[in-house]
């Protein structure tokens, strides 16, 4: 296959070598709702909580799209952006969610063949021996042409303190067809902020090749209240009015402790809170109503650890989460 | 000689934009793609060195022409050929194999007769290729 660009991408030489009507009016509203990217984003920001920069950051590389779209058709130069990103940002902050979304906008943007996400960690794309490396990468690499391909945790990819480790073959790899495979590939690099700040500066070549960062923030506890609430809507649950305010309670205890995962916190606290609901209504053995078997109650929440008189005792909620931390690093 | 095998052998050889697109052809069926090398052109010669391990789930075809492409800068002056496999029960054989490259130079096939008893002939061809020791044809 040759790099040559395709006839989307730049101006075909008969279009070139007419002089231009600068007058030519483009309807940029009616270009936007031909796409259908404006109810794409529409959807998008109603569907996610919070995440101002995100979405900012979002709409901006859609109307980068749209306008090049439009520069293409009317003869003008339009080279393909760079899309490749790293998300940074505590746990939970929704940074596959958003992974997912985006590799669905940029396909729908007619920027990738597929919406296809390839999750991977430094497991899928590192070999175990010498020589497994790189056709481990290259196999990664291959399926994950066409759509996304999101690297979690991609500090790992580099071990610092072992100059023989396997994880600086695969990124040689990786930088190279990032380069190469512009057209045909978008990698997220996705991890906790500091880490990736550290990841960055040992290597780079991905600094470089990434255009976008994307910070995500972590969410205030409206927002987690908003994101425990759209949760239980879609399993078809509810929170009765006591339990909404407990519920309140609890997230702003839950933020105290530590190991707090902003939204997987709340959804490993539902996933308990469900179970006492339905320990709940079998004991009670009688009939039930399909408004019990909705709504959730505040004893389903109230009767959590964290509420507990010393939760510093042991782990408050039994979340089996744990911060990763980079191996023997400098700090 | 031009060799002439598999699928679309009557029509000339095929331009990098037209494998992509019978690539992504395979994909779209859920075949697997494989990409093969030789340097024996005998017809019989069915069994071609793999570049790789057979190429399954691909979303589009620029991942196994990435493959393809490294295996013809590394035998370049080769016969190279796609095939795809379809795992389907049933079928769990190749739906389609085609060459996508081949030697510059193309010296052809003998045609060789033996005589054996009661003046019956029998007859063989024999790549001129192959009077070299194989890796050391098509320099």
């Amino acid at each position: 296959m040759t790099e040559e660009p395709s006839a989307e991408e730049s101006a075909t030489p008969e279009e070139a070598s007419q002089p231009l009507d600068l007058t030519a009016e483009v309807n940029l509203r009616q270009e936007l709702a031909d796409s259908g990217i404006a109810e794409l984003l529409d959807g998008f920001s109603t569907e996610l909580v919070g995440l101002a920069p995100v979405k900012k950051q979002i709409s901006e590389t859609a109307s980068l799209l749209l306008i090049d779209r439009v520069r293409a058709r009317l003869g003008l130069v339009s080279e393909r952006p760079t899309l490749h990103m790293s998300f940074t940002g505590n746990p939970g902050t929704g940074k596959t969610t958003v992974a997912l979304k985006m590799a669905e906008i940029l396909h729908k943007l007619e920027y990738l063949p597929t919406s296809r996400v390839i999750s991977v960690t430094r497991d899928d794309l590192v070999g175990e021996f010498i020589g497994h490396t790189a056709p481990k990468t290259k196999e990664v690499l291959r399926r994950a042409m066409g759509g996304v391909l999101f690297i979690d945790e991609a500090y790992y990819l580099h071990r610092p303190e072992n100059e023989r480790d396997y994880g600086r073959e695969s990124i040689e790899i990786l930088l190279q067809v990032m380069e190469d495979k512009r057209s045909e590939l978008v990698v997220i690099l996705a991890g906790y902020g500091e880490h990736m700040g550290q990841f960055f500066a040992s290597n780079p070549g991905f600094r470089s090749r990434i255009a976008h960062h994307i910070d995500f923030p972590d969410y205030s506890s409206e927002e987690l209240l908003t994101i425990t609430e759209k949760m239980l809507t879609a399993r078809s649950y509810q929170f009765s009015e006591p339990a909404k305010e407990a519920m309140q309670d609890y997230i702003e205890r839950r933020r105290q402790q530590p190991l707090f995962a902003n939204a997987r916190s709340m959804r490993n606290a539902l996933d308990r809170a469900i179970l006492r609901h339905a320990n709940r209504q079998v004991n009670k053995g009688e009939l039930v109503t399909i408004s019990d078997l909705m709504t959730l109650g505040p004893e389903d929440i109230l009767s959590s650890r964290v509420f507990a008189e010393n939760p510093s005792e042991k782990n408050p909620t039994g979340d089996q989460y744990s911060l990763p931390s980079l191996p023997a690093s400098p700090q | 000689m031009r060799l002439t095998q598999g699928t679309f052998s009557f029509l000339p050889d095929l331009t990098d934009e037209q494998i992509t697109a019978q690539v992504q052809y395979c994909i779209d069926n859920g075949w697997a793609v494989n990409v093969e090398y030789t340097d024996d052109p005998h017809p019989r010669n069915t069994y071609w060195e793999m570049w790789g391990q057979p190429m399954f789930d691909l979303a589009i075809a620029a991942g196994a022409m990435m493959e393809f492409e490294k295996c013809r800068e590394a035998h370049g002056n080769s016969y190279i050929r796609i095939t795809a496999f379809d795992a389907t029960g049933g079928w769990e054989s190749l739906r389609t194999s085609f060459i996508v490259n081949r030697p510059a130079e193309e010296p052809g096939f003998a045609l060789e007769r033996s005589m054996s008893s009661g003046r019956t002939l029998g007859y063989t061809t024999r790549p001129y290729s192959a009077d070299q020791p194989s890796g050391q044809r098509y320099q």
